[in-house]
């Protein structure tokens, strides 16, 4: 079993990780002399504080950058980057074992070498380190502190004793796995995203806690792997605030691929008896214990406010929300922003970078930039993958917006036949008698790729009906969007239109 | 719309279809307290839903001479008075709580079996059943009276209050080891019988706008150049349309959507046969006269390994609601699902149900439908893999929505029925008979 927060299973300390530490945390470092008072204090150096202190000093600001860990935050470390080089690798070996079903040889003995997925993934990982270096932070003329910030006024802190002045701070201090507390769970030790990565061995049996997005990434993946695993989930449906279809296709290729999957179960407790990890569920009325060598958590993250002495600075926060920020990203202390994980409900990488920008304009430059006119897609890297923009059906009519869906099934797209990848849907919601696109859902093998087409037609105020007329290269899966798009033009041949069109014709 | 390729039944391979549908309510009862067999399987239970078909059927019964009025009228009144009687402590072992009962009883104590819950779909198609027969026994007999004001007592002591659990929309069921089941009627679905029974009590109502409640996880699908209120098996557009004529009426979202739920279900019947013209996964028999994914039986113990040539790995399930686009699709047709489906689209059910009979003869025994069949998997006589047995809900859809194409008895009787109209109305239908 392993131990979150085990010393014991580190990664191993090879080119790829000393390279990786090399980048974003020296162990050399020395914090530089603080300049009198900064433009722009960052407090945390993940994906938000970095997208920051980058746009802040490229625009002239003098910026400082603290960092009480690893630059680059979970995504980079412990987050969105191993686990999508972990899935990658999971996916050849799935598309080994059916490669029947592409024309191809299966494998006669397909082995799974776990450690060399870990080292790729390490491999992965260093490279793209590089971008969040500390040398480009410096080179851009960030002053990069390492060590715990604590605010002590409305416009100053402290890194591990050194003061900082600031006319204005940004706290992207991100978040943290939220553990349920189940009573023995401690004790018997889990994985979480911050330690999953540095695992060097494939548990056998593994237990998937929760079905979000990251417990059902690694679910998949793990299985592929080759452990036994079980994922167990509260509710009666994967990804709660998915389409339900997505969540029935999701449960179906999990089952496909192996995975037990026990949903509308809570664990009740874990058990250590005689070396054997035990674990008990409940579905309803129904019990039952599993023994597994390893438990991944996935329920949920928790804002990083504490320690950083918030109170100090007049900011107001919330233990399970976070930050308190206005529209504009503003704390109750009007010098002091916040961004990302820490502030936002929506815990993504793409969200944090676009929340950072926000702020820079709006701290800076006076913007007036609202966090609510941000379209935002995301996408869980399941296979298939699953991505959404935008409103769902429900959020629409619960705003008395009337909707209609133009459904195109991947088993209708021949790039997505060809490619043995039919599993799936395009579902663009458009306001009725428009083609005002509200939202969309996708589930298909690149789901993430084709979501960006949808996003980008709702931030340029692109109609469904505009998007028939946008050639798509043939063939592709993103020519789904089309035929969705084909299918909302068609409806607009009234039988009016239909006769004109018939004695137009004739004629 | 015409079909060519295939002549439709003849009137009188669908009156052998349903006469013998009906016989199953004939064999499978117990006659002392009117329950009848979920299955014809060793040791089935009874299943409440199937009893509610079952006296929905009677009156069919005595109407084509099947059964005679007294005969029919004596084995409502042992069903109503059982249930009357029946133990409502809600403990493990009771037959039902709150005028609710559990999914499945012992067939001859009525005592809840399998750690069943006391479920509110089923037990709206057993008072759906009820209220069917107290409209069409309205003679001034004692035995009609008495079965009159039976289905009355039923009904009105449903408490559909409780069973929202506290929230806007009614929960699938409860238990009494663990309380409400995390599930609710979310999403359209067969629950419109349930909701219209709900609202249309004068006793235990729910609030009127949990019917609002529900509708508002609706999703309003354009699929294949059908637009239409979006579910994927197709038993969900059946069932409660044996009950209910939704011709003409409509509702708050089908007045929006200048539908209805009757035409709803034969846009949605015309969205399987383009699935199965389709046929993604390459199963055997699916055409445009052989469809039909519904809640059915399925050859699960035949494990996975049937992998063609570039086909993807078979997997196949037992009893379950496979639907249309996304599955699960394993092959397996309820070949009564396109009867099921006969007052919506009655030319492309019918020419479905005679080319499925022609190709699939053992799709019945009996003369009457198992389950269903799987052309995909072949069984050692070399026809098509079968269900065993017969299962109640098949054959009471069956009887009940031919004769709603032949003479719409049912719709009739129940669009006298005033809870039914009160709670339509409540729900806010408007329009046509109401």
């Amino acid at each position: 079993m392993q131990q979150h927060d085990d010393t014991s299973s580190t990664t191993p300390q090879d080119a790829y990780e000393r390279e990786r530490l090399d980048n974003v945390h020296p162990a050399d470092w020395r914090n530089p002399q603080p300049a009198g008072r900064y433009s722009l204090v960052v407090v945390g150096a993940g994906t938000a504080g970095l997208v920051a202190a980058h746009a802040a000093a490229a625009l002239g600001a003098k910026v400082a950058l603290i960092e009480r860990n690893l630059l680059g935050g979970d995504c980079l470390n412990v987050g969105c980057v191993p686990s999508k080089a972990l899935i990658r690798t999971s996916r050849v070996y799935a598309e080994m074992r059916r490669a029947e079903q592409y024309g191809a040889q299966t494998p006669d003995d397909v082995h799974v070498d776990f450690p060399a997925a870990m080292k790729h993934m390490r491999g992965i990982r260093a490279r793209i380190s590089r971008a969040d270096s500390v040398r480009r932070l410096v080179a851009a003329g960030v002053d990069v502190f390492f060590g715990q910030a604590r605010f002590t006024g409305t416009d100053t802190l402290t890194v591990d004793g050194t003061r900082l002045r600031f006319k204005k701070a940004l706290i992207a201090t991100g978040a943290r796995p939220d553990t349920p507390s189940i009573p023995g769970l401690v004790e018997a030790g889990y994985l979480t995203n911050e330690n999953v990565f540095d695992l060097t061995a494939l548990p056998r049996r593994l237990l998937v806690v929760g079905g979000g997005p990251l417990g059902c990434e690694l679910a998949q993946a793990f299985c592929r792997f080759g452990a036994q695993t079980i994922i167990a989930q509260r509710w009666p449906l994967f990804l709660p605030q998915e389409e339900r279809d997505a969540a029935q296709l999701l449960s179906d290729a999990f089952a496909r691929d192996g995975i037990e999957v026990r949903l509308n179960t809570d664990v009740v407790r874990v058990r250590v008896e005689a070396g054997q990890t035990l674990v008990d569920l409940v579905s309803d009325d129904y019990q039952s214990t599993v023994a597994v060598d390893a438990i991944l958590v996935g329920t949920g993250r928790l804002p990083n406010v504490e320690g950083l002495d918030l109170g100090a600075a007049g900011v107001d926060c919330d233990a399970a929300t976070g930050v308190r920020v206005n529209d504009f990203l503003q704390t109750s202390n009007p010098l002091i922003y916040a961004a990302g994980d820490a502030c936002l409900e929506h815990k993504f990488t793409h969200t944090a970078d676009a929340s950072a920008r926000i702020v820079v304009r709006n701290a800076l430059f006076l913007g007036r930039q609202r966090l609510s006119a941000l379209t935002i897609p995301w996408c869980t890297y399941t296979d298939p993958e699953i991505a959404h923009v935008g409103l769902y059906v429900r959020q629409a009519r619960e705003r008395g917006i009337p909707v209609k869906t133009f459904t195109i099934p991947m088993h209708d797209v021949d790039r997505a036949i060809a490619d043995g990848e039919e599993t799936g849907f395009v579902k663009i919601h458009i306001k009725e008698r428009t083609d005002r696109i509200l939202g969309a859902t996708i589930v298909a093998s690149h789901a993430g790729e084709m979501i960006n087409e949808i996003t980008l037609a709702m931030v340029a105020g692109i109609g469904l009906g505009t998007l028939a007329s946008v050639i798509h290269a043939y063939p592709t899966q993103a020519d789904a969007i089309k035929k969705a798009a084909d299918a909302y033009n068609r409806t607009r041949l009234t039988p009016t239109i239909r006769w004109l069109l018939r004695r137009w014709l004739k004629g | 719309m015409t079909v060519t390729g295939q002549p439709p039944m003849t009137e009188q391979t669908l009156d052998q279809l349903q006469r013998a549908a009906f016989s199953y309510f004939l064999l499978a009862v117990n006659p002392a307290n009117g329950l009848i067999a979920d299955t014809t399987r060793d040791n089935s239970p009874a299943s409440i839903g199937v009893v509610g078909f079952a006296l929905s059927a009677y009156p069919i019964a005595v109407e084509r001479g099947w059964m005679t009025r007294a005969d029919a009228v004596e084995r409502s009144l042992a069903t109503l008075r059982f249930f009357r009687d029946s133990d409502q402590s809600g403990s493990p072992e009771a037959t039902g709580y709150k005028g609710f009962y559990y999914h499945f009883l012992d067939m001859h104590t009525g005592a809840r079996v399998w750690r069943s819950e006391l479920s509110t779909i089923d037990t709206a198609l057993l008072i759906a059943g009820a209220l069917t027969a107290g409209r069409y026994f309205a003679e001034k007999t004692p035995e009609e009276t008495e079965l009159r004001a039976l289905v009355e007592t039923l009904y009105l002591r449903v408490d559909w209050r409780w069973s929202q659990g506290g929230v806007a929309t009614i929960r699938q069921g409860w238990k009494p080891e663990s309380g409400f089941l995390n599930y609710g009627w979310d999403g359209y679905n067969e629950s419109i019988v349930l909701y219209v029974l709900a609202l249309g009590s004068p006793t235990h109502s729910i609030a009127g706008d949990s019917f609002e409640a529900w509708t508002a996880t609706y999703q309003w699908e354009n699929l294949y150049g059908y637009e239409f209120l979006y579910a994927g098996p197709l038993f969900i557009h059946q069932f409660s349309h044996a009950w209910i004529d939704f011709r003409g009426i409509q509702d708050r979202f089908m007045r929006e959507k200048g539908c209805d739920y009757f035409e709803n279900s034969r846009r949605a019947t015309e969205v399987h046969r383009e699935y199965a013209r389709r046929n993604p996964h390459g199963f055997r028999g699916y055409d445009e006269n052989c469809w039909g994914l519904t809640a059915c039986d399925g050859p699960s113990h035949q494990l996975p390994d049937l992998a063609g040539a570039g086909s993807e790995r078979r997997r196949f399930f037992g009893y379950s609601a496979r639907g249309v686009p996304y599955g699960p699709d394993d092959g397996s047709l309820g070949g009564w699902a396109a009867l099921a489906s006969l007052p919506f689209a009655p030319d492309i059910a019918l020419r479905a149900a005679h080319s499925m009979l022609q190709r699939y003869p053992e799709m019945l025994s009996a003369d009457r439908y198992v389950s269903s069949v799987n052309p995909t998997l072949s069984s050692a006589a070399g026809g098509a893999w079968v269900s065993a047995g017969h299962f109640g809900l098949d054959q009471g859809i069956v009887v009940m929505m031919i004769e709603n194409h032949r003479t719409q008895l049912i719709w009739r009787l129940m669009r006298d029925c005033p809870y039914v109209g009160a709670g339509l109305r409540r729900a806010g239908f408007r329009g046509g008979w109401l």
